[in-house]
């Protein structure tokens, strides 16, 4: 018995002295490595004063005329380009219009047969072994080395672009969705079976919303290669587009031209693809933010 | 039902009795690389009674968690006869809930939407009385207030309990329990044991728990059934005559010794063979 009560008085004396160390340590916080008031905005400060060093070396390189401009415009010249380039209505309504309706259709048309063709692709595995050969062969081909086909099918309208943009961006969207819905966590389907699910309702509640962050990465893999598919499209044989307009331009050296067509096209790029990260960050609410 | 488990007149008898009645199963599981039938379960005769809560212990990979899936239904017997209330178990049911070693909760959904899930996939319930049901089971477990957290906030007791709340929200006759608290750290697990024999005492549902932590077992059953290693039997059965409620000090008691004592000598045998078993697969 009397080795019982002493250890106690001993077990109190710890509980006291606990709070009293913790009001030190918040009298005198002196813990190493406190972040910084700036560090969360540290990515973007350096990002932008890069972007603004970088442009202010272009701009002296170009004003001080190292290289004729011809060879080597300065950002302000680009910056003249680019107004008179929104400023003529042709541009607008003809390249601008047509590039748009191109990269719309394009990819508009490779999300719509892509996905469901993916998922379908996923779920019943020897749909996936007969269309694997293919999809591998038409993957693995740079689908820009099917414009000379698309052009002898389609002609050198909008059908040709819209046909190279399509082939980009489907393949990597129908790959990673059928990925995504293939890829269900066995412990989930095990839980889902065991209370009953029936194959229907495990594709509804596990298979789709899991697929959900692989169809988002498709989707943005999607964006650079119709950005290329227009590009690259128009630049071989179109009657309109921001492309033709810089093959035009860079023929007849409007250097400050070619580089705003690559800002329009770099921009769009950024633009598509920035909003997919933003639907990304919506669908991964559930993820633990650090 | 007497046609069914095939035990004959005698049997008969146990049918009325037993909830839960496992008459020589064996289980194969096909090879995928061989493609050769191999022997997991050999020749299990249980009996689980109506209220009971009864633990298997076993070695690694004996085939006790091979035996609880075919319990749920996820496995198909390949001999014997495996009878719930006396009808043959075939496919999963409504009459049994599983609470998985792994939580296998959809990281998507918040603990509310995963506690609802198992009524939502029997779809029995209207939505409304359906969350109104997990909500119950939430503040059963202990997690009122995380309804709206998504399983990757909680810790992995948490995780447990949502994992627990959503096999109880079903309501079965029987609840099996494969090592659900195996990847818990040592102090979170012993108050778990404490917190799922509270609930236990609360709903009394029939229990079948599988670990291979004789400890556990003993605390928490009314009988242990050993396990032999692979393929998996039944060695032996050990009533645990400790009185309810137990608290967590029950396990430095004299007698919970004894009954550790006891059982580990029944398994160590087990766990022999299996150390041999395993070495000469690595070979």
């Amino acid at each position: 018995m009397a080795t019982r009560t002493t250890p106690e008085p001993n077990l109190g004396v710890l509980q006291v002295a606990a709070p009293d160390l913790a009001v030190e340590a918040e009298a005198d916080l002196r813990i190493p490595g406190r972040p910084g008031r700036l560090a969360r905005y540290e990515g973007a400060i350096i990002g932008t004063m890069a972007v603004v060093v970088f442009l202010g070396v272009w701009q002296a390189v170009a004003t001080a005329r190292l290289v004729p401009e011809l060879f080597l415009p300065g950002p302000t010249d680009i910056f003249k380009a680019f107004v008179i380039l929104f400023s003529d209505i042709n541009f607008i309504r003809r390249d601008l219009w047509v590039s748009g309706q191109e990269v719309v259709y394009g990819y508009g048309l490779a999300v719509i047969l892509a996905l469901p063709l993916g998922m379908l692709m996923g779920w019943y595995r020897r749909l996936s072994y007969g269309l694997d050969p293919f999809i591998s062969f038409l993957y693995s081909s740079p689908r820009v080395a099917l414009l000379p086909l698309m052009i002898i099918w389609l002609g050198i309208g909008m059908a040709s672009k819209i046909a190279i943009i399509f082939l980009g961006a489907f393949f990597p969207i129908v790959i990673n969705t059928a990925v995504g819905v293939r890829n269900l966590d066995p412990s989930l389907l095990k839980a889902a079976r065991s209370f009953g699910a029936s194959d229907a309702q495990i594709f509804r509640t596990i298979a789709l919303p899991g697929s959900v962050p692989f169809i988002l990465a498709g989707l943005r893999l999607g964006v650079g290669h119709a950005m290329v598919g227009v590009f690259v499209g128009e630049l071989v044989a179109a009657q309109a587009g921001v492309g033709l307009m810089m093959a035009t331009a860079g023929a007849t050296f409007q250097t400050s031209k070619v580089f705003a067509g690559l800002i329009i096209i770099a921009g769009t790029g950024i633009l598509l693809t920035h909003l997919i990260q933003r639907l990304e960050r919506r669908f991964q609410a559930w993820m633990p933010s650090r | 039902m007497v046609s069914h488990d095939g035990a004959g007149a005698d049997g008969l008898m146990t049918v009325a009795s037993e909830k839960l009645q496992a008459r020589n199963v064996t289980i194969h599981y096909w090879l995928e690389r061989s493609g050769t039938p191999f022997l997991a379960v050999n020749g299990v005769t249980l009996d689980v009674s109506p209220g009971e809560f009864l633990a298997i212990v076993g070695p690694s990979g004996c085939g006790k968690t091979t035996f609880l899936n075919a319990v749920d239904g996820l496995l198909p017997i390949s001999g014997g006869s495996l009878t719930l209330n006396g009808i043959p178990i075939t496919k999963p049911g409504r009459d049994r809930a599983m609470v998985f070693q792994h939580a296998s909760l959809l990281p998507w959904r918040t603990v509310l939407g995963n506690v609802v899930y198992g009524l939502e996939l029997q779809g029995r319930l209207p939505r409304g009385e359906a969350a109104e049901r997990a909500l119950r089971f939430i503040e059963l477990v202990g997690l009122q207030g995380f309804e709206d957290a998504y399983p990757l906030e909680l810790s992995g007791g948490m995780q447990q309990r949502t994992n627990l709340a959503r096999a109880l929200a079903t309501d079965p006759d029987m609840l099996l329990l494969d090592e659900p608290f195996a990847s818990l750290d040592a102090q979170t697990r012993e108050f778990m044991q404490l917190e799922l024999l509270k609930i236990w005492n609360q709903t009394h549902k029939t229990a079948l728990f599988i670990t291979h932590d004789i400890k556990e077992a003993i605390y928490l059953a009314d009988r242990v059934a050993v396990f032999t290693a692979r393929p998996g039997r039944v060695k032996q059965i050990v009533p645990i005559d400790l009185p309810r409620p137990r608290e967590l000090r029950v396990k430095r008691a004299p007698r919970f010794i004894e009954y550790e004592d006891f059982i580990w000598t029944s398994i160590e045998e087990e766990v022999r063979v299996t150390i041999r078993q395993t070495e000469r697969m690595r070979s």
